[in-house]
């Protein structure tokens, strides 16, 4: 299932992080760190997943835009889609569109129905419920789900 | 009744027919109604049809004769098309009426000498122009208003002679047909009097009081209005036109042109010169299954005096006689053995209802029932507002039953009134006439709704449906909607007054089979986009999270909206931005969140995850050194190119992080985002027009390329396509736009609502012979009004279609102004032109929008590698094989891994 963890202003979970996953974002990296050290109190926390070998950070919570996705490489060379919703919650899931085989579901729009976040593939429409990654349009289909938290 | 004679083949035809030849003399409303009868019976199958006709053009819709001065081209009131008559082997002869009739031989011979022989004769010769006998009636200037002939003799004496001379218009007639004309002289710009000789307007439909509502509200639109007199006598100035008209009171109303209107009478000359018996007041005398006296003849429509002794000159009994011929004229066939099923149960013409409802000059006037209170101890009850213009009037008989009734001013209940008719109202009658509200209660019909109607209670009147059958429809035929019913069982298909009522049926129904009616948008709000933008433009919503937590679905509220809403409410706010104060580029702030995958990559996705790129090229004008520039980028970016039927160049192929790459160049060569992504404007087609073809009439480019760039950006509830013709070859395909423009040699015609696609559809003339600023403020209020009011995903197509009143209604909003929202459509469209920026051009200088277009957040510069092309005809196409392969093992949380090492994908 997929952690929603609090945001949290400690830089050296973000700095171990960024460690392990080699060459994360460096410009983006860069960006932050001056931020940080322009506002000295401000956060400059970070989305993270959790793949075969732990966690990584994507990318600054600030990429993101609440209602929308980004594509994001892992680093076995797969596709995510990563987003985060109104409540400022990541949500992270396979890129690939099952019905038509495109990287394109980080391009899709996000919504919620009965509680339910989902995101609907921009191509032909179907609904994937982003905690689980099944298709809410047609039964048996599914996408990737991976856990996320922001740090 | 006597047995029909078999139809033996007539010896003396002369074209020897081997068939059963049946001969329909006329090919008005009714004639085509029984053509229409006869091939639903299978009868065009197993004879021969031959039809004479005197006017010049085939059956047309007379009863909107009118609607040609508010712009409707006369081939759109066409009601049979040639398809008509080639697929069911029908022969029409246009002006060449049937001159005589030979019944020993049985045989018709025409004006032109041409001479059929019949085995069935049907006369279906309607009425002629009823002109009172006054001297000088037959002088220059003075018209009868019949045919679409008559129509356009009067515009054109009315625009050549009358109006530039300042001079003014003589109706003669206050009814029905009198006042149209009156509407229709009044529309063409001349002063207009009416002159009746009786005491009131409409005397045949309405009482005294509602005559004289009727009288005060045509007064106040500036139409003089002579009751109790008649005209005298006609004067005519030296060159023997017409230049005044005496009254029988003395008085003299000096006026260019006359026009009768004063009823029509049977033509039955051709019946009467064969002997066939007459009505006491004309009209070829006819039995219940509309046979003469002559076995082999029948009479049909106006020209008929029927079995009940009237003779009807609307167009519904006329229709039922119709099918009742039909009936008889299958069932001969049927007894001839000519492979045609007889009738089960034939139909029978006894009487009509001869309900109406009409809109005259924009007034609202019904009867129905016994409108006079003819019968024994008929009571009235009365409702008069002098000052609204409104008369409503009950007949209810001593025990309640309704039994007619007038309504001036305010007709909406007529459908459910009329359908009551005959029976006790569950109300009390008075609470049946109050407006709506006056007893505390919203509901019409002063809180009756259609469940007080009895199931046999006549819902459609011009194809007999009973409420019933509108039921059945709904729970056991699985109908869900009006339209779904109209196509089921016709009702709401003819005159379409009863559409109103057949839609509360229709919700009724559904609701108590359990169906909820939910016209909401999606599962999130529960209004139409419609009320969405009244709600967002009347409370300055800016933002969808505040229309969504304040205005959703209770369930919905502070949740994320979904694919249907989101798009749909940033179009609304899109259409209104500088109206309410909202940020004017589609992926400012929370507006960028809300947009399709299109519109937020301002390009358009296509199969494998590219999108292709389609700048503006207004009117499909391009230098070459435009085109040059087109080409060169598609060259240096290797897209594949394609002419679109747009008259633009789609470039495929594009990875999202090339976009802004490929639109710096674009940008700087003068291009401009073509908004192909968005539901906006696309194109305005155009053809040379004037500067280079020799048929031209008008610079077509000019305007196309003006319509475009006035247009361009305009957000709307789906894509907006346009074109403008230069002549009426209408190369640019005008007619299949959403709005479409065609060039007169005075000016220009403005249609709208058309469509190409899955469901073609002719556009329909809003306006005609419009100056450049005329068109422009009328497509500009079009647009607004379209935006304003139509449904989610919804064409004008089919907006035109959904909206009450269809095109009438949207021009008495537009051209006429009729709910007053003319000035602030224009003053929305003001600001759209003014505010109008490049989206792409002010993408490129924003740093944060810019940074949007990468493949991957954390790798900006590494390509998707599963964007891919291969070569097919010397130009890249998707390499579709990345897409094809077995799915991604799926993975959960706990035990994710992947297939990894996709080329390019380097570990980060």
């Amino acid at each position: 299932m997929t952690t929603a963890t609090t945001r949290t202003t400690s830089t050296a979970s973000t700095a171990s992080t960024a460690g392990t996953a080699s060459t994360a974002p460096s410009a983006r990296a860069a960006d932050d760190a001056d931020h940080a050290h322009a506002a000295a109190a401000a956060p400059h926390p970070r989305v993270e997943v959790h793949d075969a070998q732990g966690w990584f950070a994507l990318c600054g919570l600030d990429a993101l835009t609440p209602g929308r996705g980004v594509a994001a490489l892992l680093r076995d060379g797969t596709q995510a889609a990563v987003f985060l919703d109104r409540a400022g919650r990541p949500y992270v899931i396979g890129n690939r569109d099952p019905f038509t085989g495109a990287c394109v579901l980080s391009r899709g729009l996000l919504g919620s129905a009965h509680g339910a976040p989902f995101v609907a593939s921009p191509l032909l429409k179907q609904r994937f419920d982003l905690r689980t990654g099944s298709c809410l349009d047609e039964e048996g289909v599914c996408v990737p789900v991976f856990r996320s938290r922001i740090r | 009744m006597t047995p029909p004679a078999p139809i033996p083949t007539a010896p003396t035809a002369p074209t020897a027919p081997t068939a059963p030849t049946i001969v329909l003399a006329g090919h008005g409303m009714v004639g085509q109604r029984f053509l229409e009868a006869l091939a639903a019976r299978g009868v065009t199958a197993a004879a021969r049809v031959v039809v004479l006709a005197e006017e010049p053009r085939p059956a047309y819709d007379r009863v909107r004769l009118t609607s040609y001065f508010s712009g409707t081209a006369p081939d759109e009131l066409a009601l049979c098309d040639e398809d008509f008559l080639s697929s069911h082997g029908i022969t029409l002869h246009l002006g060449d009426p049937a001159a005589a009739v030979d019944r020993e031989r049985r045989t018709v011979t025409s004006r032109s000498g041409r001479t059929v022989g019949y085995d069935a004769l049907v006369l279906a010769t309607g009425s002629y122009p009823f002109v009172p006998p006054v001297p000088g009636s037959d002088a220059e200037g003075c018209f009868v208003y019949r045919t679409v002939e008559d129509l356009l003799a009067i515009e054109e004496y009315a625009e050549e002679r009358v109006r530039n001379a300042a001079g003014a218009g003589i109706v003669v007639g206050g009814g029905l047909l009198g006042l149209e004309a009156a509407g229709a002289l009044r529309g063409l710009g001349l002063r207009t009097h009416i002159v009746e000789s009786g005491d009131r307007l409409m005397a045949l439909q309405v009482d005294a009081g509602g005559g004289a509502a009727l009288r005060r509200t045509l007064e106040a639109m500036e139409l003089e209005v002579h009751t109790g007199v008649a005209g005298e006598e006609i004067g005519t100035d030296e060159a023997g036109a017409v230049s005044a008209m005496t009254l029988s009171d003395g008085r003299r109303l000096p006026a260019g042109m006359v026009v009768f209107a004063a009823g029509v009478r049977p033509r039955d000359e051709l019946a009467r010169a064969a002997g066939l018996e007459t009505g006491p007041r004309g009209g070829v005398t006819v039995d219940e299954r509309c046979r003469t006296a002559d076995p082999d003849v029948y009479a049909v429509g106006e020209c008929a005096h029927a079995a009940d002794g009237t003779v009807y000159g609307l167009v519904a009994p006329g229709y039922e006689m119709a099918e009742a011929a039909a009936d008889a004229v299958a069932e001969r066939l049927a007894r001839y053995g000519a492979g045609v099923a007889a009738p089960s149960r034939p139909r029978m013409f006894t009487g009509a209802d001869t309900s109406t409802k009409l809109k005259l000059l924009g007034v609202d006037v019904a009867s129905f029932g016994d409108a006079h209170g003819t019968a024994d101890g008929a009571l009235d009850v009365v409702y008069a507002d002098s000052r609204a213009g409104v008369y409503k009037k009950l007949v209810v008989s001593g025990d309640g039953t309704l039994l007619g009734g007038v309504l001036v001013g305010d007709a909406a209940s007529y459908g459910t009134l009329r359908a009551l008719t005959g029976s006790v109202p569950p109300v009390p009658p008075g609470t049946l006439v109050l407006p709506e509200g006056a007893d505390g209660s919203r509901e019409s019909s002063g809180g009756l709704g259609p469940a007080a109607l009895p199931e046999d209670a006549v819902v459609c009147n011009c194809h007999h449906v009973e409420k019933g059958a509108v039921r059945a429809a709904v729970a056991e035929q699985g109908c869900t909607d009006v339209a779904s019913v109209k196509k089921c069982t016709n009702a709401g298909t003819g005159c379409g007054s009863c559409v109103p009522v057949l839609k509360q049926l229709v919700e009724a129904e559904l609701e108590a089979g359990g169906v909820a009616v939910d016209r909401g948008l999606c599962g999130c709000f529960a209004h139409t986009r419609a009320e969405l933008y009244e709600i967002v433009r009347t409370l300055r919503l800016t933002s969808f999270s505040a229309l969504l937590d304040s205005h959703g679905r209770e369930e919905a509220r502070g949740g994320e909206g979904c694919e249907v809403c989101k798009p749909a409410v940033a179009s609304v706010i899109a259409s209104l931005a500088p109206s309410i104060g909202a940020e004017d580029h589609v992926l400012d702030g929370e507006q960028a969140a809300l947009q399709d995958t299109n519109d937020h990559f301002l390009a358009n996705l296509q199969r494998n995850g590219s999108y292709s790129v389609v700048p503006r090229v207004p009117g499909g004008e391009i230098t070459p050194q435009r085109l040059i520039v087109l080409g060169e980028v598609a060259r240096d970016f290797g897209l594949y190119t394609k002419i679109t039927g747009g008259q633009r160049i789609d470039m495929f192929g594009a990875r999202v992080e090339q976009l802004p790459a490929i639109w710096t160049r674009l940008v700087e060569a003068g291009f401009e985002s073509g908004h192909a992504y968005g539901k906006a404007l696309r194109t305005v087609k155009s053809c040379v027009g004037s500067t280079w073809c020799r048929y031209g009439v008008q610079d077509s480019v000019r305007m196309a390329i003006g319509l475009e760039l006035r247009y361009r950006g305009l957000r709307s509830p789906h894509k907006l396509k346009a074109g403008v013709s230069g002549c009426a070859r209408e190369c640019a395909e005008a007619m299949s736009k959403d709005f479409g423009v065609i060039a007169t040699s005075s000016g220009w015609n403005l249609y709208v609502g058309g469509n190409g696609g899955a469901t073609p559809r002719h556009a329909d003339l809003l306006a005609q012979d419009l100056s450049d600023a005329e068109l422009v403020r009328l497509t500009d209020r079009f647009l607004m009004f379209y935006i304003r009011t139509a449904d989610r995903l919804e064409r004008t197509s089919a907006w035109l279609e959904r909206t009450e009143g269809g095109l009438d209604h949207v021009r008495d909003v537009v051209v006429h102004d009729s709910l007053g929202l003319c000035d602030e459509l224009e003053a929305l469209m003001a600001e759209h032109v003014a505010h109008y920026r490049d989206e792409w051009s002010a993408a490129l200088e924003d740093p944060e929008k810019l940074a949007r277009f990468v493949s991957f957040v954390n790798a900006p510069d590494v390509p998707d590698p599963t964007v891919r092309f291969t070569a097919e005809r010397d130009q890249i196409k998707p390499d579709l094989t990345l897409l094809s392969g077995p799915d991604l093992p799926v993975r959960t949380a706990e035990d994710a891994h992947g297939t990894a090492g996709l080329e390019g994908a380097t570990a980060r």
